[in-house]
C-alpha cells in the first residue's frame, strides 16, 4: 500500500470518527480535564477563581459530611447491588421460559428502564408516601403500620434502594437474558438426560456460561450505583437531616447551591478515583470467576 | 491574563459541572455605561407565578416612558433562581439587571458581580434617594457603596382563622401575645379528629433565627466571627419550633411532601394560626369566606419580626448601564410601580411614602393590615455571613431536621451546626 493511499484512508477514517470524537472531546474528555483544574481553585462561579493547590482535598479529608455521604453511598450499594443482581437473574430465568406472549412480559420489565429517573422517583415517592401512599395503605390492610419511608432517617435509604432496584431490574434482566439465550440448548438437554436436577443445571451449566454477562452487569451496576443521584435528589433531597445524603448529591449542592465549584470538583475527582480503583479491581478479580469458554 | 483565566474557568465549570456549553463571550467590558438605549434583560424570582400580569404592565409603562429601551423579562421560581443566576454569570451571560434579596446580596457584591450605582445615580437628576425606604437602601450597601436599588420589602406576621377561634371559644390573638399565649391557644384549637391544627410554623433557618431574636438571643457573636446560636436561648428557640410538629402542627410524615401544604391547609379552613409572609395576601384573595386576619407575631423576651428586602441589581458586565439603572430606578420608586405593587399586594414597594400606603391599608382582608407596618417597629434581619450564606442556612435547617427526626438531641444538633457555621466564617 502506498504511503499516499494510507494517508487517504486515514483521512476518510478521520471524517467518519470526527462527529463522535469532537463531541467526546468537547463534552467528555475536555470537561474531565477541566474538572481536575477547577478542583485546585477556590471559585464561587460569580467571582474570579483563585489557585489554592490541594486545599480542597485537604478539607475533604476532614469533612464529616462528605465522609457520611461516602458511607451512605456504600450503604446504598450494599442494598442495591445484591438485590438488583439476584432479582435481575430471577427475572431473566423466568423471561427465558417458553410461554405465550413472552415478548409482552419482556417489554413490561423493560418499561421502567426506558422511563425517566425523575418520573420513576416521583412515582415511588408517592407510592411510599407516609401520608396516604399506596404501599402504606396496602400494609394497613394486613394490619401493619407502615414506616415513614423517605421522611424517616432509618427508612430513607431503603426507600431509595427500593425505587432503584425496581427501575434497574429490567436492565439487568435483559442483559442476562441475552446471555442465557446464547447458552447452547444441547448442553442443558444432555445434563437433563444424565439426570441433573434443575438446580444442578443452573449451578453447573447456566451460571458459569452466564458469567461474562454477570460480570458486565455487575461492573455497570456498581459504577451507576456509586453515581446514584436523581432518585435521592427527588425522593429525599439527601434528608431528613442528611440521613440519605450521597456523594453526587453533595457535589451538586456544593457546586450550585453553595457556589463552591472547586470543592465540588475535588469531590468529583475523589469519586472518579474510587470508581476507577473498584473497576480495575473487578477486572483483575474476574479471572477467578468469569469463564470465557 | 486575568481575563483569560476567568474565561477558562467559566468554560471549564459551565461545561464540566453543569453539562451546559455556555459561550463565554462578551469580553471584559468592566462597568462601561455608554449605551442608554437598546434591549436590557431582567431576571426575577418575585413575579412568578402570581404577579406576571403586573410585571408585564410595569414593563409596558417603562418602555413607553423610555423610548428606545426594551426590557426582556426572565422569571424563575425562588428555589431555582440562584442556581440559574450563578450559572449565567459564570458562563458570561449575566442578565443586565436581576433581583437579589438581602441575604444573598453580599455574596454577589463581594464577588464583584454587581455594578456600583452611585455614579449613575448622581448623574440622574430625576432620582431622589429620600424617596426610598432608608432601611432598605442601607440593606444593599457594601462598605458605604450602593449596589442595589431596593424594590420591595415584606414581613412575616401571624395569620389566624377567626372562625376557628370563635368555634373553640378562644380569644383572638393580639399584638401583646407571647409564645405562651400562642401555645395555649394552639393546644385548645387543635382537633385532630376533625383534621384541624392549631398552629403552623416551618422548622427552618428563617423561623429559627427569628425565634432566637424573639427570645433575646443572638445568632452570631458581636464581632460576627462566631456562631452563638447554640446557647441556652438558642436551645429554647429550637425547642419552641420543634415542639409544634406532632402536637399542634402536622408532622413531616403527615404532610408527605405535598407542595404548599400549609397554604392549602389554611385556605381550607383547617389551620387556626399560621406564621407566614404578607406575600400570601394575594393568593388568599380568592378564599373569600375564610374570615382570616393578621397580627404582629408573638414574642418571648421581646418582639422581633422577620423582614425581607429585595432589590434590583445591575450586572458589572452590562454594556447598558444607564438603561439598566433607569429600569432599576423605575422598579423601585416610580409611581406606576408603587401603585401596581400596592393594588395587587405584590409585597410592598420600598418607598418612604406613608400616603402611598394608605390605599394599601384600606384593602381587606386582612382587616388589620396595620400589623404589616407595626411589625417593622421591632425587626430581626437574617444573620448574614457573606460568601457561604446558602450553606450556612442549610446547615441550620439540617440541624433542626436532625433534631426533629430524632437523629440527635436539639442541643447536639445545634452544637454541631454552630461549630460548622463558625468554621465557615472567614
Amino acid at each position: 500500500m502506498s504511503a499516499q493511499r494510507r494517508w487517504r484512508n486515514a483521512g476518510v477514517a478521520a471524517i467518519f470518527l470526527a462527529p463522535s470524537l469532537v463531541t467526546l472531546l468537547a463534552f467528555w474528555i475536555g470537561p474531565m480535564i477541566g474538572t481536575v483544574w477547577v478542583s485546585f481553585q477556590d471559585w464561587n462561579l460569580i467571582g474570579v477563581p483563585s489557585f489554592v493547590g490541594l486545599d480542597n482535598y485537604a478539607e475533604l479529608a476532614k469533612d464529616a459530611d462528605f465522609h457520611a455521604a461516602l458511607l451512605h453511598t456504600l450503604l446504598y450499594l450494599a442494598g442495591y447491588l445484591p438485590l438488583v443482581l439476584i432479582l435481575g437473574l430471577a427475572v431473566a430465568l423466568l423471561l427465558n421460559a417458553k410461554l405465550p406472549a413472552m415478548t409482552l412480559y419482556r417489554a413490561m420489565f423493560f418499561l421502567p428502564v426506558v422511563s425517566s429517573w425523575v418520573a420513576i422517583s416521583l412515582l415511588w415517592k408517592w407510592l411510599l408516601n407516609p401520608a396516604g401512599g399506596l404501599v402504606d395503605k396496602a400494609l394497613g390492610l394486613v394490619g401493619i403500620d407502615g414506616p415513614g419511608w423517605w421522611t424517616d432517617p432509618t427508612w430513607a435509604m431503603p426507600s431509595v434502594v427500593l425505587a432503584s432496584v425496581w427501575k434497574d431490574v429490567g436492565f439487568v434482566a435483559v442483559i442476562l437474558l441475552a446471555g442465557l439465550q446464547a447458552i447452547p440448548k444441547d448442553l442443558l438437554e444432555a445434563a437433563d438426560l444424565d439426570g441433573a436436577s434443575a438446580w444442578r443445571r443452573l449451578r453447573s451449566i447456566t451460571l458459569p456460561l452466564l458469567s461474562p454477562s454477570l460480570f458486565f452487569v455487575t461492573v455497570i451496576s456498581l459504577i451507576n450505583g456509586f453515581q446514584v443521584f436523581d432518585q435521592v435528589w427527588v425522593m429525599t433531597g439527601g434528608g431528613p437531616g442528611g440521613a440519605s445524603s450521597v456523594v453526587v448529591e453533595q457535589i451538586v449542592r456544593y457546586a450550585f447551591s453553595y457556589g463552591r465549584v472547586g470543592y465540588a470538583s475535588a469531590m468529583s475527582i475523589v469519586l472518579f478515583a474510587i470508581i476507577l480503583v473498584v473497576t480495575v479491581a473487578q477486572l483483575r478479580l474476574q479471572r477467578r470467576w468469569v469463564q470465557y469458554d | 491574563m486575568r481575563t483569560t483565566r476567568r474565561l477558562l474557568a467559566a468554560a471549564a465549570a459551565a461545561v464540566t459541572v453543569a453539562g451546559l456549553l455556555a459561550a463565554c463571550g462578551g469580553g471584559d467590558s468592566g462597568t462601561s455605561t455608554e449605551s442608554a438605549t437598546g434591549k436590557i434583560t431582567y431576571f426575577t424570582f418575585s413575579a412568578a407565578p402570581d404577579h406576571l400580569k403586573e410585571l408585564d404592565a410595569l414593563k409596558a409603562e417603562f418602555e413607553k416612558q423610555n423610548p428606545g429601551i426594551t426590557v426582556e423579562v426572565q422569571t424563575a421560581a425562588y428555589a431555582d433562581y440562584f442556581t440559574k443566576l450563578q450559572t449565567s454569570i459564570a458562563g458570561g451571560n449575566a442578565p443586565d439587571t436581576f433581583e437579589l434579596n438581602y441575604e444573598n446580596f453580599v455574596t454577589y457584591a463581594k464577588a464583584g458581580a454587581l455594578m456600583g450605582l452611585d455614579d449613575v445615580a448622581k448623574a440622574d437628576s430625576d432620582y431622589k434617594a429620600d424617596r426610598v425606604y432608608p432601611k432598605a437602601l442601607q440593606a444593599f450597601q457594601l462598605k458605604g457603596k450602593q449596589y442595589g436599588m431596593p424594590s420591595t420589602f415584606s414581613d412575616v406576621v401571624l395569620f389566624y382563622n377567626s372562625k376557628l377561634f370563635d368555634a373553640a371559644g378562644v380569644a383572638y390573638p393580639t399584638a401583646s401575645w407571647t409564645w405562651d399565649d400562642e401555645k395555649a391557644a394552639a393546644e385548645k384549637l387543635t382537633d385532630k379528629a376533625k383534621g384541624v391544627y392549631g398552629d403552623y410554623q416551618p422548622v427552618t433557618f428563617y423561623e429559627f433565627y427569628k425565634a432566637l431574636a424573639q427570645n433575646g438571643g443572638s445568632f452570631l457573636s458581636e464581632d460576627g466571627k462566631k456562631a452563638t446560636f447554640n446557647d441556652a436561648k438558642g436551645l429554647e428557640a429550637a425547642q419552641w419550633l420543634l415542639g409544634k410538629p406532632g402536637t399542634v402542627q402536622p408532622t413531616v410524615a403527615e404532610i408527605g411532601g405535598k407542595a404548599d401544604y400549609d397554604t392549602a391547609l389554611f385556605k381550607s379552613g383547617k389551620l387556626a394560626m399560621w406564621h407566614s409572609g404578607i406575600w400570601m395576601f394575594s393568593s388568599l384573595a380568592d378564599a373569600k369566606d375564610l374570615g382570616y386576619d393578621i397580627v404582629v407575631e408573638p414574642g418571648k423576651a421581646q418582639k422581633a419580626s422577620a423582614v425581607f428586602f429585595n432589590a434590583t441589581a445591575v450586572s458589572a458586565k452590562t454594556k447598558k448601564g444607564t438603561a439598566a439603572w433607569k429600569w432599576a430606578r423605575f422598579l423601585s420608586t416610580s409611581d406606576t410601580t408603587v401603585q401596581t405593587r400596592l393594588a395587587s399586594s405584590w409585597e410592598l414597594p420600598a418607598v418612604n411614602d406613608q400616603t402611598a400606603f394608605d390605599s394599601y391599608l384600606k384593602q381587606t382582608p386582612p382587616a388589620n393590615r396595620q400589623a404589616v407596618f407595626d411589625s417593622l417597629n421591632a425587626v430581626a434581619l437574617p444573620p448574614v455571613i457573606g460568601d457561604q450564606q446558602a450553606q450556612m442556612q442549610d446547615l441550620v435547617t439540617k440541624a433542626l431536621e436532625k433534631a426533629a427526626s430524632g437523629q440527635a438531641t436539639a442541643q447536639q444538633a445545634l452544637d454541631e451546626a454552630a461549630a460548622a457555621v463558625t468554621a465557615l466564617i472567614k
